[in-house]
């Protein structure tokens, strides 16, 4: 009996072989992916705003190359992602109109204020430690050009972390003044960052086929759950409270329970009522529209080189 | 009038003696341009001695449908691997 | 006892690519176009680490502890020695690339010729910033020609570039006093054949890119002396927010 193309490509998927950009898929795999490869890269684009913040108010040399070159990444995976998503046929130009038009989404975190230094020291720590936990299993998606993006991203980002972790170590070593502000970014930075796993597997309706084409390896509350293990410990070796009184250990499966997250809130960030979506997009949109007589004047310019070159082999042949 | 600007795909040869090697893809309005925009978009980290771009438009691509014509029947040629031929133990480094 | 020339004019090498790098890392996240903003940045982290190695060397010529953070952190507007080019706003990218290129046009051939600076460290932050400097020069050319002889209205924002800038190049060739002694001394490159090299560049790429001069520059210079424009108090407002917030503590 003959195989239809989507039982054929079920099956690749089942032996967790690799989908590339020229074989057949299903329209909803390809549409899956545009949506959440592109929201992907707008999180890298948007990201850089909150951070891009301090670069020049950076307080030393060392820490002012270290944060220009991890927001420079953070562009350098924007544009990775843009790839892959336009390896389905979906432009970046239309993708940056989604953005712009407010029709795509994106990480709901960066839609929080970076208020003091130590906020640049909590994003690195908790919402790349977050991205990372989301990202490493994407380096092992179905979709080849998404996975490979993912590879370059995850090995790039590894210092990011780090950065992040050693600003907080530096504050919570330094004076009383600085721990405050370390505390202070964590009680800001806690809760978004738990909610960047999305809402909870029974209000995910879309995980379960994403599992099934191993787009999704994990379910949001398994990978929340992994961040909070991992971060618990590391709270306490800076000497800093995570600001939860529910937060409890169970001693017989070694994880931890946490409260409740603010569900409202996440809702009303994600629909575009946070505290800065409308400036970070008006940013964003400023800088696509400030740059259209670049695109257009570098466009033009290659056309006349173009005809010029054309000319030449005109004359040479006439 | 928003032109887009075209996609290049990128290919960077690491070191001297590998094969430049498809690393991803960029925008660009010529060339040179997509030259440059490569060398500061995928060898910030000491990546590639050098580069080679391409429009993409202008890559022509085999067709996946046609997969199995073109490449199951080398399965069964096993006659083209050297274990195919059995030789004495005492022949050594052939 | 240190050698005060070489110690300020460490520095005033120093404050020109660390404001340099200070106004063009403004651009991360805003650029035109993606690859541009990853471009800018790359050019941003070259200027502020050379500054860092050339404070690195002003702090061991002085010896007393200071770090390569004092001088940017810790001095007010008139102990800055840079160029006034440098500290002029971004404005829109063609005002950033002709900022840009002015400056890359000095900044190479001033490397060229620092690389074989009789001073030992200066020869080799020179011959380790040459190869950067290549490249910011071949960038900013790049993009001269593709935004001079691109569009007319980016034609127009150009040649309004270069009327708004060049009055600022020359700044960076006249010696200043101490500068005239260590050329002597052979430790700082003869800015005249540099003058010479620079203009030749910038006379040719101008043309390329179907732009002109205008007829009369009026040169604007102070900057070397610590007289500088208006925009610079505001760079040290930001630069040196945190250390006059919490003075002198570990971050």
């Amino acid at each position: 009996m003959e195989l239809s193309l989507e039982q054929k490509f079920q099956d690749k998927i089942d032996r967790d072989e690799r989908i590339e950009p020229r074989d057949w898929m299903p329209d909803s795999y390809r549409k899956t992916l545009v949506r959440q490869i592109s929201q992907h890269a707008h999180s890298e684009l948007v990201g850089m705003l909150p951070e891009g913040n301090w670069i020049s108010r950076a307080p030393s040399l060392r820490r002012k190359l270290g944060l220009m070159a991890k927001v420079q990444d953070e562009a350098g995976h924007g544009l990775y992602l843009y790839s892959a998503a336009e390896t389905l046929g979906v432009e970046r130009d239309t993708m940056f109109d989604q953005l712009h038009t407010g029709k795509a989404k994106y990480s709901s975190i960066f839609n929080y204020p970076t208020l003091t230094w130590a906020d640049i020291g909590a994003i690195g720590w908790l919402v790349d430690g977050a991205a990372i936990m989301n990202q490493v299993p994407l380096c092992r998606c179905s979709y080849g050009p998404y996975a490979r993006a993912m590879v370059r991203v995850c090995k790039e980002e590894s210092f990011h972390q780090r950065q992040g972790f050693e600003i907080m170590l530096t504050l919570c070593n330094g004076t009383p003044e600085q721990k405050a502000m370390a505390q202070d970014a964590l009680n800001r930075w806690w809760w978004p960052s738990l909610m960047m796993f999305g809402p909870n597997d029974a209000e995910s309706p879309n995980t379960k086929q994403s599992m099934a084409w191993n787009i999704k390896r994990f379910t949001n509350d398994e990978l929340r759950q992994r961040f909070v293990d991992m971060s618990v410990p590391q709270a306490a070796l800076l000497g800093i409270n995570i600001p939860d009184a529910d937060l409890k250990l169970d001693e017989e499966t070694g994880k931890y329970s946490f409260g409740e997250i603010n569900w409202d809130e996440f809702w009303q960030v994600v629909k575009g009522h946070g505290p800065c979506n409308k400036d970070r997009l008006a940013a964003r949109v400023k800088a696509h529209e400030d740059g259209a007589w670049v695109r257009e004047a570098a466009m033009a310019y290659a056309e006349k080189q173009e005809q010029k070159k054309l000319n030449t082999i005109a004359v040479k042949t006439a | 009038m928003n032109k887009n600007l075209p996609l290049y795909e990128i290919f960077i040869r690491s070191k001297n003696g590998l094969h430049h090697k498809h690393v991803g893809s960029l925008h660009a309005s010529d060339a040179q341009n997509a030259i440059m925009n490569a060398r500061d978009v995928y060898t910030r980290r000491q990546e590639g001695i050098s580069i080679w771009v391409i429009e993409s438009k202008d890559i022509t691509a085999s067709n996946p449908e046609d997969s199995d014509a073109f490449y199951a029947p080398a399965e069964d040629k096993v006659y083209r691997h050297p274990t195919f031929y059995d030789l004495p133990d005492e022949v050594k480094h052939m | 006892m240190a050698n005060k020339d070489l110690l300020n004019y460490t520095l005033q090498l120093a404050d020109d690519v660390m404001i340099l790098g200070h106004r063009l890392s403004e651009w991360t996240g805003h650029g035109p176009v993606l690859e541009q903003d990853i471009a800018l940045s790359n050019i941003a982290l070259d200027l502020i680490g050379k500054a860092r190695n050339l404070y690195q060397y002003a702090a061991r010529q002085e010896g007393n502890g200071k770090t390569e953070d004092d001088y940017p952190y810790k001095r007010d507007v008139l102990a800055w020695t840079n160029v006034l080019l440098v500290e002029q706003q971004n404005g829109d990218f063609g005002q950033t690339i002709v900022r840009q290129f002015l400056f890359d046009c000095y900044h190479y051939y001033h490397l060229e010729a620092l690389s074989k600076s009789n001073d030992e460290q200066m020869a080799f932050i020179g011959a380790k910033s040459l190869k950067e400097a290549r490249y910011h020069l071949q960038y900013s050319s790049e993009w001269m020609l593709r935004l001079g002889d691109g569009t007319e209205e980016s034609h127009s924002r150009m040649q309004k570039a270069v009327d708004d800038k060049i009055h600022y190049f020359e700044e960076l060739f006249i010696p200043t006093e101490l500068e005239a002694r260590l050329i002597k001394e052979g430790i700082a490159p003869d800015l005249s054949i540099i003058r010479e090299k620079a203009f030749a560049k910038m006379n040719a790429v101008i043309q390329e890119s179907t732009l002109v001069l205008p007829e009369k520059i009026y040169t604007q210079q102070g900057g070397r002396d610590g007289k500088h424009t208006e925009h610079f108090g505001f760079i040290l407002t930001e630069l040196q927010f945190m250390q006059k917030t919490y003075p002198d503590m570990v971050w």
